[in-house]
């Protein structure tokens, strides 16, 4: 029997039966969209954190103190990073592009009646090729020559927060009741899909932040980005070298925390491995069960139709068409299924993004995956009525009533 | 008819049934020949065995010994798989109960023994279909679903249908049994009409009087050849004829 008079046969089988059809892969409908749309989900928010990640710049390594916890509670604070680290990597280390400290601080900026909530960070000038901040209007402050100068440069949030359409260049925000010169502006760098805003920020030498706002010599962490992309593990170990080195470190454990850009990259994506895995184990719980509703519908067509199982079995059908049959009519059932979901799946994807505001990526992959996934239960699920049908025996379903 | 080799022949069939404890003799050896395009009408009361017969003769069930050799093959020796070739290719089956499948229509129930053979395209299926109908009246009926046509035509469908993959045989199965006595006369023209035009026929009933519209009958009883006799065909068009107009059976 050729392929497309079996799915002639069996699409025909299936549209004389339209409601009970349509009942029996309900099921799959159901799960097939709802695996498209949290695959979609979770595939958006993996990206969003990953383009946010990305967006702290290229080849980034990020120094901490290395905090000792325990049971959540900070038990004794660990080595400080100060100034002259800074300096120490500066000079010495060989695999490093740039080096900025960053301290912040939290308050207002405010412009006469206007004000934005922003945080204020003090950095070195590298900070910019660091997190890939370019200089739209105005100028960048010097390190030497604008050491502890009251003077800012602010992204474009801040702009429109604060000077509404005017030219910031040459004015004065007050940051905390000390006024800030404003010498230039960033470029856009657009905002992160989980509200961070990449263009809201003031940034300041970190020596005026150290010496004017939070009089501490302590810095929170150091920014620093490697060479190349191969050189993130070199360039790691030779920072935690020099910061060894200047403290005459002996003990095992480390004094700090050196992160690159990739192993942040994989510690929060792990998690959206995770998602996935929970998310894989629904859907194929959800087409199981979708699979056992084909199977239930197959045994009643198989009994209801004996008679023509038999017919067809009396004039030349051997066992192997009869099963070829019904298998086919499942995979179809289960495929359309498949199909339905899948374009319900893409548009409820949609209408959350476009509703909601959320990140959502279809991913080809949860597309083709649910197909085959689909076929697979249409075989699974069909082949034991299927069996069954190509077994009779035709004088029986001949006589069956 | 003695100098041609017989198309169907049967040789001390014997078929047993096991029923919990007892064994049904339902065949108890069975020989008789049928020879290319002969009529036969296999005749018995209910339990005779012809429905048992009848199976193994459409390759439906196997015997329990003896041999069965149809158009130079040996049945009992065959697989299920070759079973359902030769039931595709060398025998038609007319039922009592018609047996075509509803909501398909006319030509497509024709079409359907075509379809579990791979060689027949599907342009040579419609045409073949389309010349079974005809030879039965009923091409103009070729889009009907068996619901909009009478028992007699849906007889007629199943007729073309057992035509179409020109079998070897036509096993009818009580073909007039669900039909009333003018209706029974027309198919039976049908079946004289084939007759004639050489096909063979084995029509297993247990009506006597349709007996006598073929031209030989053989009689089983109790699982046993009781008689198997030629005799003369009786025209079932006169038959037809001679019956009162049908608005007196009201």
């Amino acid at each position: 029997m050729s392929p497309i008079t079996l799915i002639k046969i069996s699409l025909c089988a299936l549209l004389r039966n339209r409601m009970r059809t349509f009942l029996s892969v309900l099921g799959i409908v159901i799960g097939v969209a709802a695996v498209i749309t949290m695959v979609a989900m979770g595939e958006g928010s993996r990206q969003s954190i990953k383009e946010q990640m990305t967006s702290m710049g290229t080849n980034a390594i990020i120094v901490m103190p290395n905090w000792n916890r325990r049971g959540g509670v900070q038990a004794e604070s660990s080595e400080m990073l100060e100034e002259k680290d800074v300096i120490a990597i500066r000079e010495n280390a060989t695999y490093i592009n740039g080096v900025s400290p960053m301290i912040t601080v939290s308050g207002q900026a405010i412009v006469g009646n206007n004000n934005s909530p922003t945080t204020l960070s003090g950095i070195s000038a590298d900070y910019l090729k660091i997190r890939n901040y370019e200089i739209e209007d105005g100028v960048m402050f010097d390190d030497a020559a604008d050491r502890m100068a009251k003077v800012c440069v602010i992204g474009q949030t801040v702009v429109q927060n604060l000077f509404a359409g005017e030219n910031p260049i040459g004015k004065t925000i007050r940051y905390k009741s000390i006024p800030l010169k404003v010498i230039g502006t960033l470029k856009s760098k657009g905002s992160g899909d989980f509200g961070q805003d990449n263009d809201d920020v003031i940034f300041t030498p970190y020596q005026t932040v150290m010496r004017r706002f939070s009089a501490t010599t302590n810095i929170r962490q150091i920014y620093a980005n490697s060479i190349g992309e191969g050189y993130a593990e070199k360039a790691t170990e030779e920072i935690m070298n020099i910061l060894k080195e200047r403290r005459n470190w002996t003990k095992p454990t480390d004094p700090f925390r050196v992160f690159t850009q990739e192993e942040m990259i994989e510690m929060v994506t792990s998690t959206s491995d995770m998602l996935a895995l929970v998310l894989t184990v629904i859907a194929g719980i959800s087409l199981f069960v979708g699979g056992i509703g084909i199977m239930n519908i197959m045994y009643v067509s198989v009994t209801e139709r004996t008679k023509e199982i038999g017919l067809r079995m009396a004039i030349g059908a051997r066992g192997r068409d009869i099963l070829m049959q019904f298998l086919f009519e499942s995979v179809t059932i289960s495929l359309m299924g498949g199909l339905i979901g899948i374009i319900l799946g893409v548009a409820a994807s949609q209408i959350v993004k476009t509703v909601m505001g959320w990140p959502m990526i279809v991913s080809f992959t949860s597309v083709v995956i649910s197909f085959a996934v689909c076929f697979a239960t249409g075989v699974f699920f069909g082949w034991y009525p299927a069996r069954k049908a190509s077994r009779l025996d035709p004088i029986e379903a001949l006589r069956y009533e | 008819m003695t100098d041609k080799l017989p198309i169907l022949s049967i040789e001390s069939l014997r078929r047993d049934f096991k029923m919990g404890d007892q064994v049904v003799h339902a065949l108890r050896g069975v020989s008789f020949d049928i020879y290319p395009g002969e009529f036969v009408t296999i005749m018995g009361t209910s339990g005779s065995g012809k429905s048992t017969m009848l199976n193994i003769l459409g390759c439906m069930d196997k015997p329990t010994a003896g041999h069965y050799i149809l158009d130079g093959e040996h049945t009992e020796k065959l697989s299920r798989d070759s079973l359902a070739r030769i039931r595709g290719q060398k025998i038609g089956f007319v039922f009592q109960n018609y047996n075509l499948l509803s909501r398909t229509t006319a030509i497509e129930n024709v079409e359907l023994p075509l379809l579990y053979n791979s060689k027949v395209s599907s342009a040579e299926r419609r045409r073949r279909a389309l010349t079974a109908l005809e030879m039965v009246g009923l091409a103009d009926r070729m889009n009907h679903l068996p619901s909009q046509l009478s028992g007699g035509q849906q007889q007629r469908v199943a007729i073309a249908r057992a035509l179409v993959n020109d079998p070897v045989i036509i096993l009818a199965d009580e073909a007039t049994g669900n039909l009333d006595t003018r209706t029974s006369y027309e198919i039976m023209m049908i079946f004289q009409e084939l007759h004639r035009q050489g096909k063979t026929i084995a029509f297993v009933t247990h009506e006597p009087d349709i007996a006598t519209f073929s031209e030989r009958t053989i009689t089983l009883r109790d699982g046993l050849l009781k008689k198997d006799e030629a005799h003369e065909m009786q025209d079932a068009k006169a038959a037809f004829d001679a019956l009162p107009p049908p608005e007196t059976y009201d």
